[in-house]
């Protein structure tokens, strides 16, 4: 687990350097946007990030199940997690084919598929950590061994979670 | 101690299948720590060799003043070469290793935290060393950018091919980035988690402390330079434009992500020397490391500088005059915690009983070149003087007696001193010091000229100059090539003592540390039964006994 939290820290520090560059480009740019784009929609990306922070919440239901040694609940709440996590991947998949624009519109396309790309990859990952750990629950007798890997999953869901947060702000909300 | 030591407690692992002390081990996927310590210093030992060529080349080349022996492009596709095989092919990996090694020993754990985490990380050094290597046989040969690529220089891509030397070269570093960050994850984990009982924080070893402190900068600066890197890659080839300035990118931008990394790098780099400095000076001195808790602390309050001090490699790209100040003094800043270990090394060899064994030369050695790396290195601090010799050879030789002078002597000073742990063999003191004298000669000869061939003002990174250079130049190759040849000698002390030398005792130089207790070659478990410590790491002289302690420990 501290392993795991000292690699989180890194990760920041690459997510960081990513938003470091969007506002530099952001505030020295002379046109921002690709010509013929007026501005990001914002409805159905604030849709998606509902759903994506409030599976937060759900992974910790989860959890709670966990630790009451009630497995049943814990696979539900667990799966749901990744139906949310799915959704989300799937909204930005349609947001993504429905944009005007490409990676290499300048370096507003540039950063936007490049944080949102390299965001929903974490969110993959989280996907498919999570598709692992339900898997798991299903081995007789290998619960106690996965409670570890539960609570890393659970804690690396929250870091993406948190890292959309603040992408969600630097890009559809400050435009 | 408290609870957090008994969490602590290294979890006791079935010892790995398989004996180190066969050599078909070191070629495959082992996750004992031993072995992949070895495997990386093996392996950034051979990349050593060729970029040591490609030096050579480039010597050969700067012998005359006209550019007769290999072209321009060719000229700089060499430096760019050998300063990335340097950086990234050799410092990394060989200090990798003796971390590997060393730490788990040194704080009595069986292994890494994380040990098949630790073997992929090694692993992929070789690949990343081969897509690297690659780039000499592509079409254009390999990046000709510098070992920084620079865009827009490292955006030009004049054979149009997608696969070409600059592509090839930021894979392998983004690569190299992500082996670096498991390795630190790995080894900080370790040694946070991981001690034997009774190992308090001022009880470890300062060697500990500074790999420890290292690795803390690789985990906050390596994912900038990652991140520079893919945004670079993407430019180069898909087109992007994050760092392109015809597409309204910033190319200042990856100046910093660049050097907020590596600048810190060169502490990456020195801070685990100055951990072989505190062991070395103390166990052939026969005195206690002056001024322990400063000694250690000084590496971490080094870390914390480094992250505030990058742009000073950008005085002369339009930095604001405020930043400049601010950086100029951030950067002299560090040289208080350099220097309180600068005095402590002086103060600990002082009226010691000196043991003029090959480590030690190599130590003493690597702290003079030190020394005079450190006052080259104030001038470069101060932003007006900076910017006059920027550029030119003055920064060459500069960074060359840090990195050939403290960083590869100090590297020979551990080879030596724990080479007998290492395989349970003795090395020849004879060809050791032979070694050494040819080592310090060349290393002096070599970069020395650099400095008045700066002041006079010869650019860097030419493969032709004028005339009036030519003295200095002629000096500068000599000892190059002496320098290349003084890896013969160490080569074949290595091999042959590897193979027939004598056996080593455990404790051959009467050291007091966890890893002296153990059998040379240490057994695969490291302790069979985790130790427990009592004392701190540098009782010499003050506290014989418990060298005898030690010793009678080993023997056992
Ligand atoms: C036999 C020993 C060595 C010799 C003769 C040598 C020679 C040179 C020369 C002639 C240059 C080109 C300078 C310029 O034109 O800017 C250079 C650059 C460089 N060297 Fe070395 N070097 C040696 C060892 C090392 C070592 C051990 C390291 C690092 C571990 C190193 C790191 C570098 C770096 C980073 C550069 C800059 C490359 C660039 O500008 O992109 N060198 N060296
Ligand atoms: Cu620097």
């Amino acid at each position: 687990m501290f392993g795991f939290v000292v690699f989180l820290l890194s990760e920041t520090v690459i997510f960081l350097s990513f938003f470091v560059g969007y506002i530099v480009f952001k505030t020295s740019a002379t046109d921002w946007l690709p010509p013929g784009v007026e501005g990001l929609e914002v409805r159905s990306p604030a849709i998606a990030t509902a759903i994506l922070v409030s599976s937060s919440f759900v992974i910790t239901i989860a959890e709670r199940y966990l630790h009451r040694e009630n497995l049943w609940g814990f696979r539900s709440f667990w799966l749901l997690t990744m139906v949310m996590g799915s959704t989300f991947l799937y909204a930005q998949a349609m947001e993504w084919l429905s944009l005007p624009f490409g990676f290499t519109a300048g370096t507003f396309g540039g950063t936007f598929y490049l944080l949102t790309g390299f965001h929903g990859l974490h969110v993959l990952a989280g996907i498919v950590m999570q598709g692992v750990m339900l898997g798991r629950s299903f081995i007789p007798n290998n619960y106690a061994g996965g409670e570890h890997g539960v609570a890393s999953t659970s804690l690396f869901w929250h870091f993406v979670d948190v890292i959309w947060i603040v992408l969600f702000a630097l890009i559809y909300l400050w435009q | 101690m408290s609870d957090a030591t008994l969490t602590a407690l290294p979890k006791t692992e079935q010892p790995h299948p398989g004996a180190p002390d066969n050599w078909k081990r070191f070629f495959t996927f082992s996750t004992d720590h031993k072995v992949i310590g070895i495997q990386y210093i093996v392996t950034a030992f051979f990349f050593f060799l060729i970029g040591g060529l490609l030096a050579m080349v480039m010597r050969g080349e700067l012998i005359t003043p006209a550019a007769d022996l290999v072209d321009r492009t060719v000229y700089n596709g060499l430096f760019t070469m050998h300063g990335t095989i340097m950086l990234f092919m050799w410092t990394f990996p060989f200090l990798n290793g003796l971390a590997n090694y060393l730490v788990p020993l040194m704080i009595g754990a069986r292994d890494m935290a994380f040990p098949k985490l630790n073997a992929v990380a090694f692993w992929m050094v070789p690949v990343f060393g081969v897509i690297l290597m690659a780039s000499f046989l592509v079409p254009g040969g390999p990046s000709q950018s510098g070992w920084w690529a620079y865009p827009p220089v490292s955006l030009q891509n004049p054979t149009g091919n997608l696969i070409n030397g600059q592509l090839l070269w930021l894979v392998a570093v983004a690569l190299s980035g992500i082996s670096s960050i498991l390795g630190a994850v790995n080894i900080v984990t370790t040694i946070v988690r991981m001690r034997a009982l009774g190992l308090g924080w001022f009880r470890m070893p300062v060697f500990v402390w500074a790999v420890m402190s290292a690795q803390i900068i690789q985990l906050f600066g390596l994912p900038a330079l990652t991140a520079g890197a893919v945004m670079l890659l993407f430019d180069l080839a898909v087109g992007t434009s994050f760092f392109n300035p015809a597409g309204g990118g910033d190319p200042v931008l990856y100046q910093h992500f660049f050097w907020f990394y590596s600048h810190p790098a060169v502490y990456v780099i020195i801070l685990p020397i100055f951990g072989v400095f505190s062991e070395v000076f103390p166990v052939h001195a026969r005195k206690p490391l002056f001024g322990y808790p400063f000694v250690a602390v000084s590496s971490l309050v080094i870390t914390g500088l480094s992250g505030v001090v990058w742009v000073h490699h950008m005085f002369a790209s339009g930095t604001p005059d405020w930043m400049r100040m601010l950086f100029m003094f951030s950067t002299m800043l560090i040289s208080v915690p350099t220097g309180v270990k600068v005095f402590a090394w002086v103060a600990t060899v002082w009226g010691g009983k000196i043991q003029l064994t090959t480590p030690m030369l190599f130590a003493l050695g690597g702290l003079v070149m030190f020394l005079f790396a450190g006052v080259t290195g104030i001038m470069l601090a101060s932003a007006p003087f900076d910017i006059h010799v920027n550029n030119t050879y003055f920064v060459v030789g500069h960074f060359h007696y840090v990195i050939y002078g403290a960083a590869v002597m100090g590297a020979y000073a551990a080879i030596y001193h724990w080479f007998p742990k290492m395989t349970g063999h003795m090395y020849y003191e004879g060809l050791g010091k032979l070694h050494f004298a040819l080592t310090f000669i060349g290393a002096n000869l070599n970069f020395f000229p650099m400095h008045p061939l700066g002041l006079q003002g010869m650019p860097r990174r030419v493969a032709s100059y004028d005339p009036e250079f030519a003295f200095w130049n002629v000096i500068a190759s000599i000892g190059g090539f002496i320098l290349g040849l003084s890896t013969l000698p160490f080569i074949l002390n290595i091999l042959s003592s590897w193979v027939q030398g004598k056996k080593a005792p455990n404790n051959p130089w009467r050291a007091i540390g966890l890893e002296w207790l153990v059998s040379s070659p240490p057994p695969h478990e490291n302790f069979a039964e985790i130790p427990v410590v009592v004392s701190g790491p540098y009782g010499y002289g003050s506290n014989e006994p418990l060298v005898e302690l030690a010793e009678s420990k080993a023997a056992e």
